[in-house]
């Protein structure tokens, strides 16, 4: 099992979540987050006084995934999420030692 | 505000406290006198006129940006505010004078009092005889503000801040001046007898039906039907009801043009209608919908306030309950069918709530006024009088079709030459970073 984490552009979550549940994706957590990369911040101006805020506003998903969809779930988040332009984010994948449905005391890909 | 000379002679007939015995002055005679002003019918004008900026600012600056997406809020607040400013200026220099000024041929005023030339603190015998002529200005200027104001929830979170303003001082200028002459300022739909209380038709019809052509013209948000965009602060959107209402009793209240029984029965009206809109839309939605909604209230209220608005003054509470009432199914069900159909992103509802309660308000208005109300006004055909409905019938019609065309040819010229929407790398970011460099609410 994997955790598929993806650091996405905030307006890009919906089009992500339809595309991983028509792939038959069953949940996700999504946290707002703000985060710096090669995307530049935005400049702001308060009564002449300038700002640039390095940070600019994301969102994080996480998905549990079974080892054998991972490529395809990879794949969806790339075509989903992608505008083109910098910015569009991160996927990450990691190992995931088990898994355990709080309901039903199920563990590894049966609490998927 | 149905021939300001009527109610002028109305005035002087009822309550013209200072006329006292004078009762039954001709108006061709009052030109000849010296009018005097009336110190509480004046304080009521200038009161009325403060609640009239209030709901263009903060109210309506605030019942539309808690409507948009949090990256959007400062952009359609600074609509509203510009807007505001922007309108002011026009109106003092050239606006007041081509709307109000004697009238040339029925179509517009002339240019006599531009800069305000000879509008000064004497009473004008036909605008208010009994306030000084620059309150009835200043009144009417809150009005001309608040109208293309209220276009801007057509194009919310997509136009460009400079198309906007080209855009709402081109069509100050050349709808809303225009019209309010012909229904107002002795044009021509006055003269035929079309009644138009506080701008039922001048207001709502006007800033509705421009915004679906705006609607149209400018095209839907980027995602539109696909993206959430759900409102980002309903507590603003409340707050910003709460200030229209609350305004509102000077925009129907005031539009008596004194403290008198008439500015009661439109205060009544406006009460009764916003009541009625209000609840009827809540039943309906909660038929319909299964639930209740905070939005819909607030979208109740402004409906049958817009509804009422062209009849306040000439109608009694149970035909504004009426009003109102009907004004609340109309423009659910208006609102309901943009969202299935998809056809038009109206995006904060200008069509569906102004556009169509003003054009009900003003048919309604043929129904249900009566001169036992306000003998100033006209009878309605409910009160025996089938030609005042064929009447504003006609202006209803007239003006939709002059809005409809001028706003398109004003938005080809604007697009022409600024452009009318953000970039959509601008339209992503959003309109306070991106036309303001600005945020709302900052991570700090």
């Amino acid at each position: 099992m994997k955790i598929v984490g993806a650091i996405i552009k905030p307006f890009k979550l919906e089009a992500v979540k339809d595309a991983l549940m028509e792939i038959g994706v069953q949940g996700m957590t999504a946290t707002e987050v703000t985060g710096l990369g090669r995307q530049k911040g935005n400049k702001e101006t308060y009564r002449g006084a300038e700002y640039t805020t390095d940070f600019v506003p994301k969102v994080k998903i996480e998905v549990f995934v079974a080892d054998n969809l991972v490529p395809q779930v990879i794949e969806t988040i790339m075509r989903s999420a992608k505008t083109g332009t910098i910015g569009d984010g991160k996927i990450m994948v990691s190992d995931l030692n088990n898994v355990v449905r709080i309901r039903t005391g199920e563990t590894g890909d049966g609490a998927i | 505000m149905g021939g300001y000379k009527r109610f002028g002679i109305m005035l002087c007939l009822g309550v013209g406290l200072f006329l006292g015995s004078l009762v039954g002055i001709p108006m061709a005679g009052a030109e000849d006198e010296v009018l005097k002003v009336d110190t509480g019918d004046t304080a009521w004008v200038l009161t009325s006129t403060a609640l009239v900026l209030a709901m263009t600012m903060p109210g309506l600056a605030l019942f539309y940006g808690g409507m948009v997406r949090r990256k959007n809020i400062l952009g359609t607040i600074m609509q509203s505010i510009v807007v505001l400013c922007l309108v002011s200026l026009i109106w003092i220099t050239v606006g007041y004078s081509l709307a109000f000024g004697p009238d040339q041929g029925g179509l517009i005023g002339s240019l006599d009092w531009i800069g305000l030339n000879g509008v000064g603190s004497a009473p004008h015998p036909t605008y208010g005889p009994t306030i000084p002529h620059q309150v009835f200005m200043l009144f009417q200027l809150m009005f001309a503000a608040i109208t293309p104001a209220l276009i801007t929830g057509a194009v919310a979170e997509r136009m460009k801040f400079s198309a906007l303003l080209l855009f709402a001082g081109l069509w100050s200028l050349f709808i809303y001046v225009p019209v309010a002459h012909w229904v107002w300022g002795g044009g021509w739909l006055g003269q035929m007898g079309a009644i138009d209380f506080a701008g039922g038709a001048v207001v709502h019809i006007t800033s509705g039906v421009s915004s679906l052509v705006c609607a149209i013209v400018i095209g839907k948000r980027t995602g539109w039907g696909a993206d959430h965009m759900p409102p980002h602060n309903l507590p603003f959107t409340l707050l910003g009801t709460g200030l229209l209402w609350f305004g509102w009793f000077g925009f129907n209240a005031g539009s008596a043009l004194g403290a008198n029984g008439v500015a009661g029965t439109a205060f009544l009206a406006t009460q009764a209608a916003a009541a009625s809109g209000a609840l009827v839309w809540m039943a309906v939605e909660w038929t319909h919908r299964g639930k209740p909604t905070v939005l819909g209230v607030a979208s109740g209220v402004v409906a049958g306030l817009a509804a009422v608005t062209p009849a306040s003054g000439y109608i009694g509470p149970f035909s504004a309950i009426l009003i109102g009432a009907v004004a609340g199914l109309l423009c659910y069900y208006a609102v309901y069918w943009k969202g299935k159909m998809s056809y038009y992103d109206d995006s904060l509802d200008s069509v569906g709530i102004h556009g169509v309660s003003g054009v009900f308000g003003i048919l309604a208005t043929g129904l249900f006024a009566s001169k036992a109300i306000n003998a100033a006004g006209a009878d309605g055909l409910f009160f025996g009088n089938a030609g005042e409905l064929g009447v504003q019938a006609i202006m209803a019609g007239s003006i939709t079709l002059f809005s409809v065309v001028g706003t398109w040819i004003i938005l080809k010229l604007v697009d022409a030459v600024v452009g009318l929407r953000v970039s959509a790398d601008d339209e992503q970011v959003g309109l306070d970073l991106s036309q303001h460099n600005e945020q709302a609410y900052s991570h700090d």
